[in-house]
């Protein structure tokens, strides 16, 4: 035998392997400088260093080495690194790509990983039980907070992650195809070069860097008279130049959604060295296709047996592809443990390769006789009907220990690595996600794809398909072409489920189902006498195949013990649900491009940018910025807020309104669509004039309100609330397309059309008259609408007020918006007007007993519960929530009703939310009376003001009622709802 | 009077990258239509354009394109000064729905190879050349906002949104650009 130059790992077989030796990297492992060849896993690397022990287990903190070679790992978890931003816990080592400089370290071990204080856990195991937790952290509860959950999640836990931000961008893509092929081996490759040859749009989504799956793990197999590998190669070639093709390496289809929609997460530089600096570090595609193909393959088992998961034992299929691909060996004395035909072919080619072969050991009685003759020719010994019981070894396997099934003495083998098989488990989970029927195959221990829910097939290996010539023929069946010729002997035959000999009920034996939870065979049985019967209770008891390799190792041998245990055949105890993901995804291509300032919508006004300038601070209502209030030096809210209120009423206030929902209805059934959908008549509306309108649900409860003003006999200009905009557009043209479909009328929302420049205050005609041409504002009434020009552009005047004194709102095209405000502040501030905001807007509103929809109203709030039956036509035959507001309990008197409330020390004010009780003496728990919608300070009005729901509130007018708080009761006054001005003589100015 | 100064929501924008670049259109003229089949003739002939009638359609001529939106909804999308409003405003008898949009709406030109890729970071639609061809318009999202897309040639599209979208819309496409 002969070894490769030292740098490139004392493992690694010259001549063996397609890595090439000319091409080395560096990188740590715990610190530790190591060298590997470009193209090498990190599993790879570490196994060609001889370094076999990479991590310490979840709950027992034993030692653990490389199990798999794929996405399948189970064991050897680390975190890798570029930076210490760039950290990246719990990465399969089997499925990381080595890079120059690439920073791995080993997990949930300390102070080290070859000295774990945590490994006492495997010494005092018997205390760790299956339910363990359930058992016993259960009181005291408070102990849960400071004591179990930080213990537990110290001592037990995977890898820790960064604390800084990530950053790294992530990039989305959805992509549409004809087909879509997830696996690129020998039958994923058929399928993607037929469909691609016949000009249809192909998608070939493989989770590994190099394409032809099985293919990597076997030098024998030829395809059309090539090596297999070769083979898959050029057809990538082929696939790659095409333009209808998009191959995609290192992409794992890891979710199957509904109508053939696929998550793919496609990883760009975690194998670089150097990635472009703006380079997306993962784009997640979500894939809409015609198609899918699954070629998924198999996923090889381990064999539950005493003390098999030392580090050096691992599955015989890994073993052959390390030595066939990368020319590593993962031992020098190996022993073999097979239920299965393919862990021969791994004995073979290892043993052909100068490694030393102690034992193949099969539990079958009856073995193929080529492969025993072929170990004869190769002089391994066989050992037939055999079993191994244990093993030794601390931080690696350093014997094996077997014995005849029939009976009889055992032997000790001395080994530095054990293969095993038990069989392949086909990788049915995107299948079963896109909610595809799975059926149980006895005779072969399995579960396979039946009845497909959507249009998918699948081929190969994933299908239960054991030679790769039927491997091909799917594949190129499922795209409609011919298959290309294949030769290959190799069997995948053979299986065993469950507990191997010397790990059944009477062994007091840790025998691992599932590695990465520490899930023993006992501790299945242990569920099932304990009650659990179904297998999602033994899943969740044990967290059997809970781990982040979701049992892909796990699951079935589970299944089968507790199968075994309850005496019942494996389907009677059902299969767990297979779920996205696949494998684990991270967050970052989840949110892909949704960070920072593309997390969400920023909305923001024509007139935002004035704002800014002149240091208004914001506030957000829904996706909008609205302009909150105006701090002068030295100001605080409540002063700031106190002056724009102030001024307003004395001088006058502009307020950016542009927020507000706008929607243009135009139609000759115009108005008779607004009857039908707001309460009040708009018949007797003449054209140029506006009234308060407000919308019913069904159920008769306010669900927003606005000034609507009639442009034309067959338009109206309809606002609503600023949140309310969208849904109430969607609840007009709901109505529209479904209950009144004969009505010749058409919604258009114009909110963004419109900014709206509001003046109110008697100053406000003043203001605003020099620069409107075309309209009359003297002439106008209040709650009129007229069509002109400010500014010298098209605007709609309004003659509305909300603040209670005389008002215009100036609506232009959004792009004139700034300068028609800019032209009003300029006219404005001479005469001492100020810019408000939110706060002073929802102050003076208060002061007039103006309601805000969702604030004073709480989705069980009638008109006439706020004080608004005025508002309902009542002679009108019908419109949405009529029939609501006849229901007895609606319609009937004392319900709980808008009223305004006054503390007794006029400088208290309440808050918003406040309960209210009659008594404040009565015993606790109070019965409350209502509650407190809106409540401010206000400066007009020299004390306090509040609005407030109150059972039969408007009966109570004058009376004392009170507020408990925490430190204090408050007493307070019913009273009307206008604080201000109750005659309205402000209107005029 | 002086006409108020008008101020383009995306003002000064602009990017240009390998195989992409990114502009804000020229302010527009924008109607959105809404009218019943039995209107279309009379409208047709006061536009001086057939109104397509497919789904996903647009037309364009003299300066004026009209985009299918929906089984009786067009936007129409004018050169500034086509004076729109009131070529239609002399219609009577019929019943239809013309409302000025020129301000809600604003609208980014993408164009080179890269287009699709950036569009296709944040659009579910299929943009392939015989799902999406050039004249193709659409109703659609990109990311968090509705946008209306339209192929006005092989590697160019428009996409209007809303006004106060528009700086969200032009970020995403930068973001997806530089990842595309």
């Amino acid at each position: 035998m002969t070894v490769a130059a030292p740098h490139a790992g004392a493992n690694r077989i010259a001549g063996k392997g397609r890595l090439s030796p000319a091409r080395t990297v560096s990188f740590t492992f715990d610190r530790r400088p190591y060298t590997a060849l470009a193209g090498d896993t990190l599993a790879s690397a570490l196994l060609a260093n001889g370094v076999n022990l990479v991590g310490r287990s979840f709950k027992y903190h034993r030692p653990r080495g490389v199990l798999s070679a794929g996405a399948d790992e189970p064991n050897a978890l680390v975190g890798v690194a570029r930076d210490a931003a760039r950290f990246q816990p719990n990465v399969r080592a089997t499925a990381q790509e080595v890079f120059d400089g690439l920073i791995a370290t080993s997990q949930n071990r300390w102070p080290s990983l070859a000295f774990d204080i945590g490994a006492g856990n495997d010494f005092v195991g018997r205390f760790f039980p299956a339910g363990f937790y359930y058992k016993t952290f259960m009181w005291p509860a408070a102990a849960w907070k400071r004591l179990y959950e930080p213990v537990i999640r110290a001592a037990a836990g995977l890898g820790m992650a960064p604390k800084e931000p990530d950053p790294d961008r992530y990039a989305n893509r959805f992509a549409h195809c004809d087909l879509l092929v997830v696996g690129a081996g020998p039958a994923g490759l058929a399928a993607a070069l037929g469909a691609a040859r016949a000009g249809r749009r192909v998608i070939l989504a493989d989770e590994n860097a190099v394409p032809g799956g099985s293919l990597l793990a076997t030098n024998e197999a030829l395809i059309d008279g090539v090596p297999g590998f070769d083979w898959a190669a050029a057809v990538v070639a082929e696939l790659s130049s095409k333009d209808n093709v998009t191959v995609l390496p290192r992409t794992t289809a890891f979710g199957y959604y509904a109508q053939n929609m696929v998550a793919l997460a496609e990883r760009l530089t975690d194998h670089l060295a150097r990635p472009a600096p703006d380079a997306p570090r993962e784009r997640l595609w979500q894939v809409r296709a015609g198609k899918v193909v699954l070629a998924t393959g198999a996923i090889e088992r381990q064999i539950v047996f005493a003390d098999n998961d030392r580090p050096g034992i691992m599955l015989a299929s890994a073993a052959r592809l390390y030595l066939n691909h990368y020319g590593v060996t993962p031992g020098r004395k190996i022993g073999v443990y097979a239920a299965c035909d393919s862990a021969w072919a791994a004995a073979f080619d290892l043993k052909a390769a100068g490694v030393e072969i102690a034992a193949i050991v099969d539990c079958r009685a009856e073995v193929p006789t080529d492969l025993v003759a072929r170990a004869n020719d190769l002089a391994i010994g066989v050992l037939a009907g055999h079993a191994v019981t244990g093993t030794s070894g601390r931080l690696r396997v350093r014997s094996m220990r077997v014995a005849p099934l029939a009976g009889g003495g055992s032997r000790e083998f001395e080994i530095d690595c054990l293969l095993m098989s038990g069989g392949w488990t086909p990788s049915v989970h995107l299948f079963s996600q896109s909610r595809g029927g799975l059926a149980y195959d006895a005779a072969n221990g399995r579960f396979l794809p039946g009845t497909a829910a959507q249009d998918c097939i699948c081929v190969g290996a994933c299908n239960g398909t054991l030679t790769l010539e039927d491997a091909l023929a799917e594949g190129a069946a499922a795209a409609g072409v011919t298959p290309p010729d294949a030769e290959e002997t190799a069997s995948m035959a053979g299986h065993l489920l469950g507990a191997a000999s010397g790990a059944g009920p009477r062994d007091f034996v840790k025998a691992f189902v599932d590695f990465q939870n520490d899930v023993t065979a006992k501790d299945i049985r242990q569920a099932v006498r304990e009650g659990m019967r179904s297998i999602e209770h033994v899943k969740r008891y044990t967290t059997n195949g809970m781990a982040t390799d979701q049992g892909k190792t796990a699951n079935m041998h589970g299944l089968a013990i507790a199968a075994e245990t309850l005496g019942k055949d494996i389907p009677e105890v059902g299969l767990t649900t297979f779920r996205p993901p696949y494998t684990p995804v991270t967050f970052g291509a989840i949110v892909n491009h949704a960070r920072g300032e593309l997390f969400d919508v920023t909305r923001r006004t024509p007139i935002h940018g004035w704002a800014e300038q002149n240091g208004a601070v914001f506030e957000d209502v829904g996706n909008w910025k609205r302009t909150w209030y105006f701090p002068r030096p030295g100001e605080d809210m409540a002063a700031a807020v106190n002056r724009e209120c102030r001024t307003t009423r004395q001088v006058a206030g502009i307020f950016d309104a542009s927020t507000l929902g706008k929607i243009e209805v135009v139609g000759p059934d115009a108005v008779g669509f607004m009857n039908l959908l707001y309460t009040n008549a708009w018949d007797r509306l003449d054209v140029g004039r506006c009234r308060y309108g407000i919308m019913l649900r069904e159920d008769g409860y306010i669900y927003d309100d606005g000034v609507v003003g009639r442009l034309a006999e067959d338009r109206f200009h309809v606002t609503t609330t600023t949140g309310g905009a969208p849904r109430v557009l969607h609840h007009m043209e709901d109505y529209l397309q479904t209950e009144f479909p004969h009505l010749k009328v058409w919604l258009t929302s114009v909110s963004e059309q419109w900014a709206v420049v509001a003046v109110q205050g008697p100053r406000a005609r003043d203001i605003v008259a020099p620069l409107i041409e075309d309209v009359d504002l003297a002439a106008m009434p209040h709650m009129s609408i007229r069509q002109g020009r400010c500014c010298g552009v098209p605007a709609r005047i309004m003659r509305v007020s909300f603040t209670g004194e005389l008002g215009f709102e100036i609506n232009v095209p959004a792009d004139f918006g700034r300068a028609v405000w800019e032209a009003v502040w300029e006219r404005g501030e001479p005469l001492g007007m100020v810019p408000y905001g939110t706060e002073a807007m929802h102050v003076m509103r208060a002061e007039k007993g103006f309601i805000i929809v969702g604030q004073d109203t709480d989705g069980t709030v009638t008109p006439d519960d706020a004080g608004l039956g005025w508002a309902v036509g009542r002679s009108k035959p019908d419109f949405v929530g009529i029939r609501g507001l006849r229901r007895p309990d609606l319609a009937a008197g004392g319900r709980r009703q808008l009223v305004g409330l006054r503390t007794r020390d006029p400088r208290t004010v309440l808050e918003e939310g406040a309960q209210i009780v009659a008594d404040p003496h009565q015993p606790v728990p109070m019965k409350m009376i209502g509650f407190v919608t809106s409540s401010y300070w206000s400066d007009n009005c020299g004390h306090s003001i509040a609005l407030a729901l109150i059972d039969d509130g408007r009966a109570r007018l004058g009376q004392t009622l009170y507020v408990p708080m925490a430190s204090e009761t408050i007493a307070v006054e019913v009273t009307a709802t206008v604080f201000l001005d109750p005659e309205g003589k402000r209107l005029d100015g | 009077m002086a006409e108020a100064a008008r101020i383009h929501p995306l003002a000064g924008r602009r990017l240009a990258l390998p195989g992409l670049s990114l502009e804000p259109c020229p302010p527009a003229e924008r109607l959105s239509l809404r009218a019943g089949e039995d209107a279309l003739a009379a409208i047709d002939e006061a536009l001086g354009l057939a109104l397509p009638r497919r789904p996903m359609a647009s037309a364009t001529a003299g300066g004026l394109a009209a985009l299918w939106l929906g089984p009786d909804e067009w936007l129409i999308v004018a050169d500034e000064g086509a004076g729109l409003a009131g070529r239609l405003a002399a219609l009577t008898g019929i019943a239809f729905s013309a409302v000025d949009l020129s301000h809600r709406n604003t609208a980014i030109s993408i164009d080179g190879d890269k287009a699709v890729l950036a569009l296709a970071a944040g659009c579910p639609r299929d943009l392939s050349p015989a799902a999406f061809p050039v004249g193709a318009c659409s109703r659609t999202v990109l990311g968090k906002a509705e946008i209306v897309l339209a192929r006005e040639a092989p590697a160019r599209f428009r996409v209007e949104c809303w006004r106060s979208f528009a700086d969200y819309v032009w970020n995403y496409l930068v973001d997806a650009a530089k990842s595309a």
